[in-house]
């Protein structure tokens, strides 16, 4: 996985406080999670065969897993059975390095882009830059984060942080043709992206996308969407490159009509999203390459606990019922990945070396909300106490708890510590000191009684 | 250029397999609906097509072919061959980039959830055709319509290109409002033919 954001060296909790502090970011976030929370509530009801469904969503994605090289075959197969090609890539160099090696074969210097986490995750924008190529976010949020030199910070309305008159101010300063009489109200917004983007869809050659979905038996590759720029992407440039993380398989095409009630219920809040494209290799004699993601994906897979973490299907649904993610924000998590999902994805992918990530996983109440409305059941809390055991711990935490196991280990020695902690009770500051004091802020001191338990016990008993 | 056979795949898959060893093997419960128990398939379609901000009109057949070209008058319409010579004369070659619409057919309806599926068969037209234009007529028979989502994934071919349909194109990305109309068509109109 890509490097931390960038202007984002904190650890979360420092991230966190920040962005509290900004009440513009908390009423656009309260708003948002609030909203898609109910509408999601209102379409889940609707169906009466949800927990079935999830529970053979839950099923289909173990079950893919728990075969994905067989599955990762059949898929190669059928893809290139139908005039597909096939790429691998190990990491993200390797991912970028194929797309910038593909659209470099087509002569071009542009591609339009359809709205991916997993060319996020890899940078891949960034590294086709660094290689003359530019690429063109469609999707509007995209477009306002990316004409905003800024980070996305919700998975599905990744703008959420820029209220109109922001956006309107970003139009202006950096779309160039935007009318100059643009006002703040999103249709106005919505029309000035449709114009800036008309041109760019009709004239561009080549198309970079992710995928929701792939289908190992028959080959298929799965978009939803609501704008229609996907739709665009997908369908008129001469070549397109897919690049989709290795678990986003599911064996059957059958599979399809659990996901597809699954999906936009639990992501929009809609019965169904406005816009979902089907295509098998090569569709009506376009040069299509699928370009399969490890980047850390195997490493999570190795994790008895946290491969639960790769049947997540990138709804957001537990982003906008976490309590935490609403004050916090998106940014404060410093991936692609925000939100609970993040807090157990970002940390698996990347690794808990970096102050940043070895935070995550404290990220959370352990409420789980987030478990409640996954659609496919990923037991958040669960792997967040099991990162938490993982994570490093500081020096003097883990001298403490080797003192304390020694001490609790042995009665005599506890008899021992007990009495010497009568006798200096006295002693003991209300708050300690240096490092310490982080506890003591918020919480009081035990008081520490004259005499053990133990020892009344034995005297009195 | 391929990488079909390079380290890469051979590594990714090598991974695979070190890391699943051992782990149980998954039954898939099925206990969801595959079959819906709606009374008025048509009523339920038209209701849900509506909650997208979409035109519905509900017609006996006989009365398709007026309608339809009471809708398409004055418009510039790409006509793709295939469709019911009463509905409106074909015209598969008008440039899509100068049409004002598009008339269809579909593969299939789903009531649940107001959803139109293309597939780019007889009477439906190239994806290019039914995304460009700013208007889609799409007429719909009755016994096209089926109750929920697993009853159209059944009848429909992964071989084809597919393109489902619900209400016009929306973006809710500015400050989640609702707008209707960004890149794909931003007038849905539907006949659905009884």
């Amino acid at each position: 996985m890509s490097a931390t954001f960038l202007g984002m060296p904190g650890d979360f909790p420092k991230n966190a406080a920040r962005a509290v502090q900004d009440s513009q970011l908390r009423y656009n976030l309260r708003k948002a999670t609030h909203t898609i929370r109910g509408k999601r509530a209102a379409v889940v009801d609707e169906l009466p065969d949800w927990r079935e469904l999830r529970a053979a969503g839950k099923a289909i994605k173990d079950e893919t897993l728990r075969h994905l090289d067989r599955y990762l075959v059949q898929l190669e197969e059928a893809v290139t059975r139908a005039g597909g090609h096939v790429h691998w890539a190990r990491d993200a160099a390797e991912a970028n390095r194929v797309v910038a090696g593909l659209v470099k074969a087509t002569g071009e210097t542009e591609v339009v882009k359809v709205k991916s986490m997993a060319t996020q995750e890899i940078g891949l924008n960034e590294a086709l830059a660094a290689e003359g190529i530019t690429a063109y976010e469609t999707d509007l949020a995209e477009l306002i984060v990316q004409l905003g030199d800024d980070f996305p910070s919700h998975i599905l309305v990744p703008a959420i942080h820029r209220n109109r008159a922001e956006i309107r101010e970003i139009f202006l300063d950096r779309m160039g043709d935007a009318p100059p009489g643009l006002t703040d109200e999103p249709a106005a917004l919505a029309e000035a992206a449709r114009l800036h983007l008309r041109e760019r869809f009709l004239r561009s050659k080549v198309a970079v996308s992710g995928a929701n979905f792939m289908i190992a038996e028959t080959g298929t590759l799965v978009v939803l969407e609501s704008e229609g720029n996907g739709r665009m992407c997908l369908t008129l440039p001469e070549t397109l490159i897919s690049v989709v993380g290795i678990e986003k398989l599911l064996p059957t095409w059958r599979d399809l009509e659990v996901f597809l009630q699954l999906l936009p219920r639990s992501s929009t809040g809609e019965r169904m999203n406005p816009y979902t494209s089907t295509w098998t290799g090569s569709a009506e004699g376009q040069d299509f390459h699928l370009v399969l993601l490890d980047n850390g994906r195997t490493d999570v897979l190795a994790d008895e606990v946290g491969r639960q973490a790769l049947r997540c299907i990138r709804c957001s649904a537990c982003l906008n019922v976490c309590p935490v993610y609403e004050r916090a924000g998106g940014h404060a998590y410093g991936s692609v990945y925000p939100g609970p999902i993040g807090a157990i994805l970002t940390p698996q992918l990347r690794g808990m070396s970096s102050e940043l990530d070895a935070s995550l996983p404290y990220a959370s109440s352990l409420c789980g909300a987030c478990y409640d409305v996954c659609p496919v059941a990923i037991d958040i809390p669960e792997v967040l106490v099991d990162l938490r055991a993982k994570a490093p711990h500081g020096a003097a935490e883990r001298a403490g708890m080797r003192v304390a196991g020694w001490i609790l280990d042995d009665q005599t020695r506890l008899a021992k510590a007990q009495r010497a902690a009568g006798r200096l009770r006295r002693l003991v500051p209300r708050r300690l000191p240096g490092p310490l004091s982080a506890w003591t802020d918020t919480r009081d001191l035990p008081e520490i009684p004259e005499e053990s338990f133990r020892d009344w016990w034995e005297r009195e008993g | 250029m391929s990488t079909r056979h390079s380290g890469a795949r051979e590594e990714i898959l090598g991974r695979i397999r070190r890391a699943v060893e051992g782990a149980p093997e998954v039954e898939i419960p099925r206990g969801y609906r595959t079959t819906t128990d709606v009374a008025d398939l048509v009523e339920l379609f038209a209701e849900r097509v509506r909650d997208y901000r979409a035109v519905v009109h509900v017609l006996p057949a006989a009365a398709v072919p007026a309608k339809v070209a009471e809708l398409v008058a004055g418009r510039r319409m790409i006509v793709p061959a295939g469709l019911p010579a009463a509905w409106a004369a074909p015209a598969p070659d008008v440039d899509p980039r100068s049409a004002d619409g598009v008339l269809t057919t579909c593969a299939v309806a789903i009531a649940e959830t107001g959803t139109i599926v293309l597939d780019t068969g007889p009477g439906q037209g190239t994806r290019e055709q039914t995304l460009i234009p700013d208007y889609h007529l799409c007429v719909v028979g009755a016994g096209q319509v089926v109750g929920g989502v697993p009853e159209a994934v059944a009848r429909l071919d992964p071989a084809r290109s597919l393109t489902w349909i619900s209400g016009p194109s929306a973006t809710s990305d500015i400050e989640l409002n609702r707008v209707e109309g960004v890149h794909g068509p931003r007038t849905l109109e539907v006949i659905i033919s009884t």
